[in-house]
């Protein structure tokens, strides 16, 4: 009787511990978004308040917005937040950053020259000023002259300084490196069979090479663009999830960083095309038409074709860029109208909104990087295509 | 498109082709040549697994077969030698009777000619033994009627006419 009743408590325990530990698994994503989503609007909320009080003159609509603008904007200071102490300085909390120009020979100098855009910096007898996340060339005074469209006119000096942008992709590129050298080790040491973070990462590489690659570019040829394809994808995600954690870099939703991303895919479809290729952009009719009627379609139809080499890849970059700015101005936008309705009823309202769209953006991280990796892999596979045209069209 | 222009940085975008590309050679080197061989290679000793295990189920079908066959094979000697038995059998069987039934019949044969002969001399013997006997008669009677001419030539007759019968 006595054995029985222990056996069915234990029998007990362990359906419940089970059933917890499930519960728990299913919970525990939910959580852990639920928590990226309120540190992202906890740090921006320390920021913006900060702001808000440091300028009382400005109003705090034009405030919220020159903030989200700054903040898309890549920065020469990897600052984490700002405030005021109560003697009226502000206090920026971060840490400065190389500053690397070009201009009459190499200067180097640290940022914090800048004193976040507040003074000119002066290096060997010339003097520069950060305006608007930008740093121009002025006189000791640090006057920046404008045009009558309000854009200033100064020289610009080449800008090779290691801004926040570079870091977030330095810091991106080395945890790659580490995170993907460890799963290759993995495999080495346990034959083939992934550990750890390999279990979460081999299906995801699986399915680039299985339903990305192979489905698009073929069998036989889609070997070369592998490590592309792989480390474009992982690139893109984790740099949009950067982009969603309290540190908000918004390094994918810069013009530059987009454009280097297209570019390679551009040069990599161009310069790995086949016969079939440029056969296709060149002569797309083939031999089902005689050479006097081509004629005639050509000259609309290859101008159409060349510009359509530009503009794949131009779409390329305008999308990822386009999106992810736009994640991050919806966001910062939803998370500054707390402040501005500063009621019970709208301020828990545009949390909850900003809160949905972090979800959203979540998924757009992913999928933003899943199309940049599907479509580049999709302009390789026309360029890798083989076979008989005039069968084909 | 101006302010797209205007936020173009171009050390941002040297520092992202360069950091990019080192890190798609790093990792192609590091990282992905390794894990994709991997993969690769657990696919392929998956596959020739399977293919392994289906040839040793087929070879076990072919011995399985084999045995059969050998079996059957056995079978079908043992069948024939019993059969070759059963007809040498018969065979010995039905050329003893035919050499007894010729025996039998050569000394049948020989037995009828040895009756046949013994008839014949017997006959012979009878007819030598009936003439001596005749003539013996004949003598008696001669010698008895020879008295009386008449009765002579009256025995004479009556005799020619037995004999004749005889």
């Amino acid at each position: 009787m006595l054995f029985s009743f222990c056996k069915n408590s234990v029998h007990l325990h362990r359906f419940l511990e089970t059933d917890i530990l499930n519960g728990m698994r299913k919970t525990f994503l939910i959580k852990f978004l639920f928590v990226v989503a309120l540190f992202f609007s906890a740090s921006t909320f320390a920021s913006v308040k900060e702001d808000s009080s440091e300028g009382e003159d400005k109003d705090l609509k034009t405030h919220i917005q020159e903030y989200i603008q700054h903040h898309l904007k890549d920065s020469h200071d990897f600052s984490l937040f700002s405030y005021d102490s109560e003697d009226g300085t502000t206090h920026h909390v971060g840490f400065p950053l190389p500053v690397i120009l070009i201009d009459n020979g190499l200067k180097v100098f640290s940022s914090s020259k800048f004193h976040h855009g507040e003074t000119v910096a002066e290096v060997d007898g010339s003097y520069y000023k950060l305006y608007h996340s930008k740093i121009y060339k002025t006189d000791a005074a640090g006057t920046i002259n404008y045009d009558e469209k309000h854009h200033a006119t100064n020289e610009k000096p080449l800008d090779f300084s290691i801004t926040k942008g570079v870091v977030m992709i330095f810091f991106t590129c080395l945890l790659m490196f580490f995170l993907f050298r460890g799963l290759a080790r993995s495999y080495a040491k346990n034959g083939s069979i992934p550990k750890g973070v390999g279990r979460f990462f081999e299906p995801i590489v699986l399915y680039i090479r299985d339903d990305i690659a192979i489905s698009n570019i073929g069998e036989k040829r889609y070997k070369k663009y592998m490590p592309f394809l792989l480390t474009v994808f992982f690139f893109i995600w984790f740099l949009n999830m950067f982009g969603l954690t309290p540190l908000g870099v918004n390094v994918t939703g810069n013009i530059a960083v987009t454009a280097a991303l297209a570019i390679i895919t551009f040069l990599l479809t161009n310069l790995t095309g086949t016969k079939d290729y440029w056969k296709h952009l060149f002569d797309p009719l083939g031999d089902s038409m005689p050479w006097y009627g081509k004629i005639l379609l050509y000259i609309i139809l290859i101008p159409i074709e060349i510009l359509g080499i530009f503009i794949k890849p131009f779409s390329l970059l305008i999308r990822l860029y386009a999106n992810m700015q736009a994640g991050h101005i919806v966001v910062m936008s939803l998370i500054g109208l707390m402040f501005i309705f500063k009621s019970w009823v709208g301020s828990p309202l545009s949390f909850g909104l900003a809160f949905a769209i972090s979800l959203i953006e979540i998924l757009v991280a992913l999928l933003q990087a899943y199309i940049f990796t599907m479509l580049s892999a999709l302009y390789f596979g026309f360029a890798s295509e083989e076979h008989e045209h005039a069968e084909a069209h | 498109m101006e302010q797209l222009l205007e936020d173009f940085s171009l050390g941002l975008f040297f520092w992202q082709s360069l950091l990019f590309i080192a890190l798609v050679l790093l990792l192609w080197k590091f990282a992905w040549k390794p894990i994709l061989g991997a993969v690769n290679d657990r696919e392929e000793g998956i596959k020739n697994a399977l293919a392994a295990a289906e040839d040793a189920k087929k070879e076990m079908q072919n011995v399985t077969a084999d045995s059969e066959k050998l079996l059957k094979e056995a079978r079908a000697e043992r069948e024939a030698m019993l059969k070759e038995a059963r007809e040498i059998k018969d065979k010995l069987i039905a050329d003893s009777k035919e050499q007894a039934k010729l025996e039998g019949d050569k000394m049948i044969k020989q037995a009828q000619a040895a009756i046949e002969s013994e008839k014949k001399a017997a006959v012979a013997d009878i007819k030598s033994q009936v003439a001596n006997l005749s003539v013996d008669i004949a003598e008696k009677i001669i010698k008895e009627q020879l008295s009386d001419k008449s009765k002579q030539l009256k025995l004479v007759d009556d005799l020619l006419g037995d004999i004749k019968l005889n």
